[in-house]
């Protein structure tokens, strides 16, 4: 069984995000980027499942749709160790294009799962993972915060309002992972760096397909009143502005 | 032509969510001069549904069949795109919720709809139709324009206000057919706590970091969250540590939240724990460190040790809900 890992690359969270183009694009200058924090756990899973003989997972592979501008992106994944990587060659122009290239891929394919993260920490979309799943016809299963193998079978766990899921579904499907589906990220070791340089990255040209939507324009958040400092001693003024200005309690 | 709306039910009632939507629905119809419908997917009596009415549905259209008691994404799709054509939807609502995350990106392909995710503002300008969203976690706000006929929104909660129009709503009942063969997600075991207040839902949350020293300092925490009603949370470190549950974890990997307060205790406020609370409309900090960027966020703060402060703030709400 083969999983694929879809991985975008964000800004570090720690960027200042600057505007260009009169607020219609983001200034990259200077700036970090990073694989998204869900695709890194989404890939460490996967390789933990590879490493258990019992999952019988051989193989997993990354994808990423993006510019030859972020190959780094991809090594990285090599590194921290992906067995190969795909790479579509164009601007993610917006989700839709992006879940349309991977789709188009992945059809020929055969993986059995495919894990997308719940969202990219730049656009803030939610949406890729649901949209391959739905190009593809196969089941999706969102809010995953776990993934084991019973009997060769996949066993989820789901994130409910209050609790969770234990759900089952066929495979292949896509899972759109969040928070628990591995506890700490993999990091590359010297080893995983040196071997990410010999492992193959297939490089595909895109299809034609026109994006749904287009950001115009960028704002910065409405900015927030200075802070004001009430006496620890005297909590109860804390109480009579919570009650009578800002009326929350 | 209609807006419509997915008001998700919870075992057959609804949530301020569920009307949050349909506020926003009414608002955007407004805006496109047709009406609302809103679909509701399960068990949900009629003294129910006739309040989605009260923010203005106009007709509600309730689907019930046994096949569709939990969520499987696929049909879930299928039964909303359905009514979408047959009611003639230029924009379809639903909530950014795990559900709605669920629901949305699949409807989008099925109809060729582009997203808005994460809207929280009326749309900007319907032609072209421009949404206000929130991008980079919170950090700036994105118009943006969709450009297919459909269009789907989903909507962020508790960042628009309730408005009640009510209006005489109509209530249609569907019991569509599903293939039990397409149903594919199967659910094996829930584990659910219904006691709690959920923190997506809290207005008032008291949440803790790294600064309470040790998981034995909860318990004036979580006696301030009592006493106001309101839900616990803490920032990553903590739940990594195994000091409070992970689902209350809150910020950029956890949970997203945007309650009306958030009471910050021993959280240095670190641009990661933000991205989940930013929306917050105001933010309580309670820390020893009178430099902690968490006051650049905040708009009232107090400096001072946790430990001291809170059993002080404790007696000051007993004092006030006398
Ligand atoms: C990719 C990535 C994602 C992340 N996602 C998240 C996330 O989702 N959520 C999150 O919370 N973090 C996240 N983090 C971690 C984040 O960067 C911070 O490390 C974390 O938020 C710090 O938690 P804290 O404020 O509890 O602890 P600290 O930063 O250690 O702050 C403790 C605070 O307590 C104060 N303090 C100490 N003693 C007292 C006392 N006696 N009384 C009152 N105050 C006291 C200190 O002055 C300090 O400000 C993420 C990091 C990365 C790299
Ligand atoms: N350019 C991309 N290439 C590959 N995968 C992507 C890309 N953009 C988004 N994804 C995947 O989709 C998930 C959700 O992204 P989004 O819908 O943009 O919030 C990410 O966590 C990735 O797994």
């Amino acid at each position: 069984m083969k999983i694929l890992v879809c991985i975008s690359n964000v800004p570090d969270t720690t960027t200042k995000i600057k505007f260009a183009e009169g607020n219609a694009s983001i200034d990259t200058t200077g700036i970090q980027w990073v694989i998204n924090p869900w695709d890194e756990l989404s890939l460490t899973r996967a390789l933990e499942l590879k490493d258990d003989a019992t999952s019988g997972i051989k193989s997993v592979t990354v994808v990423h749709v993006g510019p030859a501008a972020s190959e780094p992106t991809i090594r990285k994944a090599l590194a921290i160790g992906a067995d190969d990587a795909i790479r579509i060659n164009a601007v993610s122009s917006d989700a839709w294009f992006v879940a349309a290239q991977i789709a188009e891929v992945v059809k020929n394919e055969q993986f059995e799962i495919i894990m997308c993260g719940i969202e990219s920490s730049d656009y803030n979309g939610s949406v890729v993972g649901g949209m391959i799943s739905e190009f593809l016809g196969i089941p999706s299963v969102s809010a995953v915060s776990g993934i084991k193998f019973e009997n060769g079978q996949p066993v989820i766990i789901r994130e409910i309002d209050g609790g969770k899921e234990v759900v089952s579904v066929p495979t292949p499907f896509v899972a759109i992972v969040q928070k628990g589906i591995a506890k700490e990220p993999r990091i590359a070791a010297m080893r995983g760096i040196m071997m990410a340089r010999s492992k193959p990255v297939k490089l595909i040209e895109p299809i034609a397909i026109d994006p749904l939507t287009q950001i115009v324009e960028f704002e910065k958040p409405a900015p927030r009143a200075a802070c004001r400092f009430i006496d620890a001693d005297n909590p109860a003024q804390l109480l009579d502005l919570l009650q009578n200005e800002a009326k929350v309690i | 032509m209609s807006v419509l709306v997915y008001t998700e039910n919870w075992d057959g009632k609804f949530k301020k969510l569920s009307f949050e939507l349909v506020s926003y629905a009414t608002g955007v119809a407004k805006m496109l001069n047709t009406i609302v419908t809103a679909v509701s997917i399960g068990k949900v009596e009629e003294g129910e549904l006739i309040k989605l009415g009260n923010y203005g549905a106009n007709k509600i259209i309730s689907v019930y069949n046994e096949q569709l008691i939990s969520l499987d994404s696929q049909t879930y799709t299928s039964v909303i795109a359905e009514i979408s054509g047959k009611e003639n939807a230029s924009v379809i609502i639903i909530s950014n919720n795990n559900t709605g995350k669920a629901i949305a990106p699949r409807l989008s392909v099925r109809l060729k709809a582009g997203v808005g995710s994460g809207v929280s503002r009326l749309p900007l300008t319907i032609n072209p139709f421009t949404v206000y969203k929130r991008t980079f976690s919170g950090n700036a706000f994105a118009h943006l324009v969709i450009k297919s006929d459909v269009k789907i929104l989903t909507l962020a909660q508790n960042s628009i206000d309730l408005i009640e129009t009510p209006v005489n709503a109509t209530i249609d009942n569907l019991n569509p057919t599903v293939d039990r063969s397409l149903l594919k997600t199967v659910v094996k075991d829930v584990q659910k706590q219904s006691d709690k207040i959920l923190l997506t839902d809290a207005d008032i949350v008291v949440s803790g970091g790294r600064g309470m020293k040790s998981p034995d300092n909860w318990p004036p925490l979580v006696e301030l969250a009592r006493l106001l009603g309101a839900a616990t949370a803490c920032s990553r470190p903590v739940s990594d540590e195994g000091w409070r549950p992970h689902e209350e974890h809150t910020g950029q990997t956890g949970k997203i939240i945007a309650p009306n307060l958030y009471i910050a205790v021993g959280i240095s406020g670190a641009t990661q724990h933000l991205a989940g609370i930013s929306s917050s409309k105001y933010i309580v900090a309670i820390n020893i460190d009178k430099d902690a960027p968490i006051f650049e966020a905040a708009q009232y703060g107090i400096i001072g040790d946790a430990m001291k402060v809170l059993p002080k703030l404790i007696e000051a709400v007993k004092e006030i809900k006398k």
